[in-house]
């Protein structure tokens, strides 16, 4: 089994405001979790958001379901929160960004122009994924199929070859724990170390449960869960992690 | 003219025959409907109802030529789809003896579509049907022609639909019908209900005349012979099992033909199954029935019933309504009876005949149901009613109606008001709500506007609305009624075995026993063992849809509480009638010794409550501090009102980790001193109970409520927001829940009014969080509490302290419980 870096830092960025926040590296580079879902990596000065599903909502309309067309302003508002905790350099957004091909030309005006905001003043990079295998058509950023940073391989599906350090997301992995008869079932962060799987940030994302054999496949060896609370990311002992 | 007899000679004939004459209400209900007068026949069981309310129609199609065309000519709804097929059994007897030709048919789920279709093609004289069938085919393009012709609409058992979803979705459809029919006459079926006239007022919903049905009545009937069964045994200060009293209603069960037992809940009913069998030593025939079993099982329980094969069954709310299985002379409740109304209809099961008493035993469980019990019999010697008030018409299911309008044709929307608000339930709804229900139905009724091009239902230049496209119909089709299942799992016996990655387990196939609530099936862990399907079960785990579970050996003891909570809390009639007997020790000698000792006990080691007092009690135990109260307001209201307290507490710094409830009471505990705070003066009780904790304190608990957002899940899917069968999520309703919670929390920030969260809301207010009760019971006790300071919990206090692992425990918010599974993780690291 590898051994884990398990400890605390208090990242000195401006808005962090003292608040211990769990930090751990995979591959050899540090990342700090970040309770909206997305994951600060200090070193590149690099966020990264995964499976942000916009448009999720307007994609079930055309099947007749309504759902409340606020999904896109929702996910994209916890973006702005973790945007405004870290300030980085870049923004790598990991696929899934749209809930479908056509997503991006359905952006209400309003959320086109929160999202050219965030994107301002900072490198904005679009993976490639399932539900959106052409990215973000006819938005402002660079896209790609997956990027190395700093000797860590970013995509969309984690890849099931070799040893080499990956980040992922896809898997809408989800925790769910036990205590004294309350149960808590949250999006998590899981890793061994070597891969991290992202949660979803949609705010009509479903989570899977990280029990859940495709998820399982990937890590051998165990892995730790960092759970997203309301106001920060707990890591939870992995005895207490229950299926659905 | 022939029709000025009281009965025309064959019916005459008919009665002579059978040994009877016809009785006074039933030729009345003849009268009513010959001067086209619509009637609600309110009547004790056994006096003739149904037959009373077929007879005009007989009548009727007994005078016409035998080669007429045929026409729909009698639409009778009841609440159960076995209950329609049994009266259609029950009247095709007579009809024959009469030699009337008369075609009589039932449409339920269970009725091919084959036989659907040729209803409307052929139809027959009499179709007997459910709320949700009656939905169905007011939505059919052709529902103009098969309801032209009626001439009567029976409605049977009303008073068990009325204050309910259903019973507003039938207010609609009875609406809708009367408009297509309006010659026809309706005459409702009833027990004895508290406001007869909020019956006749809906029997009335979309009557031209506009005014209330008539009312006649049956006269009580034999008084029922009704006592508590009293044990030898000692009797449990809390708890809902009865296992004291097994003995005893094993002997009453041996000393009666046929019996009924009643319990509340599903595991009340598996656990006094087990408990029977176990003293069952002459190996009588006990069954058990319960909305969850498997359909075959079911099936199998009631033909051995009407067979009469059958000693006793132990069954839920199932077996509540009209159906007449057979020679029941004996009703035994166990527990309390929750309300008087609901206690006189259960008794009414046994007997069937009205001029004989029927006879039925009450178990209570534990101390304080001892004065439930004492005070509903107390009502039913009284004949006092505590059925519950109407309430307005839910939007979620005006929504649903909006839609099944359309789907049969085109609607001018202020047709379909002035009908909608004809039916009693909506009377009061404003233009403004129907408006918005309308939009709702069409594009979602969202503040923005993006779903325009893709509306379910569209306005025409003619000023008519109408369907998109025929999927819209399918959609409709598929989600009708307002009967959301909690999401089941079914339950498989086979044998786990974990996988490698130790996922989910392994299972070898096993047979299906029946289907279990999703959340009963989360609270435990692999290994747990509970009682279902009438033996002792191993959780397993959960694989897919189902869980799996193995047999136990004989002996084992389930290890998961049997009672997961009474479905019905204490009515707000009985309990004034317990404070009241509490309040009164005059009245303590008529309560077995060992419950008058009991409050003494209570007189002398804490304070005995006047009957417009709340008590609350603090004291230590244990490393804990705990604080006692009793507002006597249902198991809801005590649940919502415990989770507002614990978050004050935790507000006021008094590190409160949980809290339990009864019908009765509540126990909050905490790691500080809260005698020591109230005498400090840190905790005002008259603060901590505040009515203003229904504001800001309610609102936020709301945003994480699970049973807010179970409500609004409900609500959603009647409303068709979200479809019973998700798109791509056929296979799974657990992936349902995850996804209208997203919902809920997006919807509750950016449209904090639209019409699905004010379903929700008002759904609230009188379900699962019980809000209204809590609001009255605030207001009832401001003032008026009285605080012991105790060293150790005192006698009434046990009962509550009691439900401590019986009962789920509350707690705080999702954060405190993240954090301490944080601090489990850095000790197994430390170690």
């Amino acid at each position: 089994m590898r051994a884990l870096h398990h400890r605390t830092l208090t990242f000195p960025g401006p808005a962090i405001q003292g608040l211990p926040q769990p930090a751990f590296s995979v591959g050899g580079l540090e990342a700090v979790p970040h309770h909206s879902g997305a994951l600060y990596l200090p070193s590149e000065r690099a966020l990264l958001l995964s499976d942000l599903h916009l448009e999720k909502a307007s994609s079930y309309a055309a099947r007749g379901v309504f759902l409340p067309p606020y999904d896109t302003r929702a996910t994209l508002a916890s973006v702005a929160v973790a945007i405004a905790a870290f300030e980085p350099r870049q923004v790598i957004s990991m696929g899934d960004s749209f809930h479908d091909r056509t997503g991006s030309l359905r952006l209400e005006p309003d959320d086109a122009t929160t999202l050219r905001r965030l994107q301002a003043g900072r490198d904005w990079l679009w993976l490639t994924g399932n539900h959106d295998p052409d990215a973000a058509r006819g938005l402002e950023g660079e896209v790609a199929d997956e990027i190395a940073l700093g000797g860590v391989m970013l995509r969309h599906e984690p890849a099931h070859r070799g040893a080499e350090p990956e980040i992922a997301g896809h898997l809408h992995p989800a925790a769910r724990i036990r205590l004294r008869g309350r149960g808590v079932r949250r999006r998590c962060f899981i890793s061994d170390g070597n891969r991290l799987v992202m949660p979803a940030m949609g705010a009509y994302a479903g989570g899977l449960n990280v029990r859940d054999g495709a998820i399982q496949r990937l890590f051998d060896d165990g892995a730790d869960v960092w759970m997203l609370g309301d106001a920060r990311v707990f890591q939870v002992s992995r005895t207490l992690l229950m299926p659905d | 003219m022939a029709g000025d007899a009281p009965l025309p000679e064959a019916f005459a004939r008919w009665f002579a025959s059978r040994g009877w004459s016809p009785r006074a209400h039933q030729l009345e209900l003849i009268a009513q409907a010959r001067a086209g007068r619509s009637t609600l026949l309110i009547a004790p069981t056994g006096a003739g109802k149904t037959l009373a309310g077929f007879l005009p129609s007989l009548i009727e199609l007994a005078a016409q030529p035998a080669d007429r065309t045929s026409s729909l000519h009698t639409l009778y709804i009841s609440p159960l789809k076995a209950l329609a097929v049994d009266i259609a059994r029950n009247l095709e007897r007579p009809a024959a003896e009469m030699g009337l030709d008369i075609r009589l048919e039932t449409r339920t789920g269970d009725t091919s579509a084959t036989k659907r279709a040729r209803q409307f093609e052929r139809p027959p004289d009499i179709l007997l049907t459910t709320p949700e069938q009656l939905a169905l085919m007011i939505a059919h393009k052709d529902a103009r022609a098969l309801f032209g012709g009626l001439r009567r609409i029976v409605l049977d058992e009303i008073h068990s639909l009325v204050t309910s979803k259903r019973g507003d979705l039938l207010a609609l459809g009875l609406a809708r019908v009367r408009k297509l029919a309006p010659e026809a006459t309706a005459v409702g079926l009833s027990a004895t209900v508290r406001e007869p006239d909020q019956l006749r007022r809906y029997l009335a919903s979309g009557d031209p005349s506009g005014e209330l049905a008539d009312l006649v009545t049956v006269a009580g009937g034999a008084a029922a012979n009704l006592s508590i069964l009293q044990p030898n045994a000692v009797l449990p200060l809390a708890g809902h099992t009865s296992r004291h009293a097994m003995a005893e209603i094993y002997a009453a069960i041996r000393a009666h033909r046929t019996t009924l037992v009643f319990v509340n809940t599903r595991m009340q009913a598996e656990f006094m199954f087990q408990e029977l069998w176990r003293v069952n030593e002459e190996n009588l025939a006990i069954a058990l029935h319960h909305g969850s079993l498997d359909v075959g099982q079911r099936r199998k329980v009631e033909a051995a019933m009407t067979a009469g094969k059958l000693k006793a069954v132990v069954c839920t709310a199932t077996l509540d309504l009209g159906i007449d299985w057979g020679d029941v002379d004996l009703v035994i409740n166990i527990g309390a009876p929750k309300g008087a109304s609901r206690l006189i209809q259960r008794v009414g099961r046994a007997n069937h005949r009205m001029d004989e008493p029927s006879k039925a035993y009450l178990v209570p469980s534990n101390r304080f149901e001892i004065m439930e019990c004492h005070a509903a019999l107390e009502a039913v010697a009284e004949a006092a009613q505590d059925t519950p008030d109407a309430k307005p018409g839910a939007l979620d299911v005006l929504a649903q109606h909006l839609l099944g309008l359309t789907c049969a044709g085109p609607i001018s929307a202020d047709a379909a008001f002035a009908e909608i608000t004809s039916a009693a339930p909506y009377a009061a709804l404003t233009r403004e709500t129907f408006d918005a229900a309308l939009t709702f139905v069409a594009t979602g009724g969202y503040a923005l506007k993006s779903y325009e091009r893709f509306a379910k239902i569209r306005l025409g230049k003619d000023g008519l609305w109408r369907v998109g496209d025929a999927r819209v119909a399918q959609q409709y089709r598929m989600n009708v009624g307002t009967i959301v299942e909690s999401p089941m799992l079914k339950v498989r016996l086979g044998r786990a075995r974990a996988s490698r990655t130790g996922g989910s387990p392994v299972l070898f196939g096993g047979r299906v026993l029946g289907e279990v609530e999703e959340y009963f099936a989360e609270t435990m862990l692999a290994g747990d063992t509970f009682i279902f399907a009438g033996e002792v079960l191993r959780f397993e785990g959960i694989a897919g849809n189902e869980v799996v579970v193995s047999r136990t050996q004989a002996g084992t003891d389930p290890k998961i509480p049997s009672y997961a909570g009474g479905k019905f809390p204490l009515s707000t009639f009985l309990a004034e009638r317990v404070r009241r007997m509490l309040a009164s020790p005059a009245e303590w000698p008529r309560l077995p010794k060992q419950v008058g000792d009991w409050l003494a006990l209570q007189a002398r080691k804490s304070v005995i409550p006047k009957r417009t007092q709340m008590l609350v009690e603090t004291f230590p135990r244990s490393d804990r501090f705990h604080l006692v109260a009793f507002p006597f307001e249902g198991r809801l209201a005590h649940q919502t009102l415990g989770m507002l307290l614990t978050r004050r507490l935790e507000r006021l710094r008094l590190r409160p980790l949980g809290f339990v409830c009864n019908d009765y009471g509540l126990c909050v505990w905490g790691l500080s001193d809260m005698s020591a705070a109230i005498a400090d003066g840190v905790l005002s009780l008259d603060a901590l109970f505040d009515s203003d904790m229904l504001g800001d304190d309610l609102e936020e608990w709301l945003q994480e409520s699970a049973l807010m957002k179970r409500t609004f899940r409900y609500c959603a899917v009647i409303a068709g927001l979200i479809e019973r069968r998700f798109p791509g999520q056929e296979k799974s309703g657990r992936q349902v829940t995850m996804s209208t919670d997203l919902v809920y929390d997006v919807l509750r920030r950016h449209e904090p009014d639209h019409l699905l969260l004010r379903a929700a809301r008002a759904d609230a207010a009188t379900g699962l969080l019980d809000l209204q009760r809590l609001a009255q019971c605030l207001s009832r006790i401001r003032g008026r509490i009285v605080h012991k300071a105790l060293g150790r919990v005192s006698p009434l206090g046990v009962s509550v302290m009691l439900e401590i692992g019986r009962e789920a425990v509350y707690g705080e918010a999702a954060d405190t419980l993240l954090a301490e599974a944080e601090e489990i993780m850095m000790q197994e690291a430390a170690a």
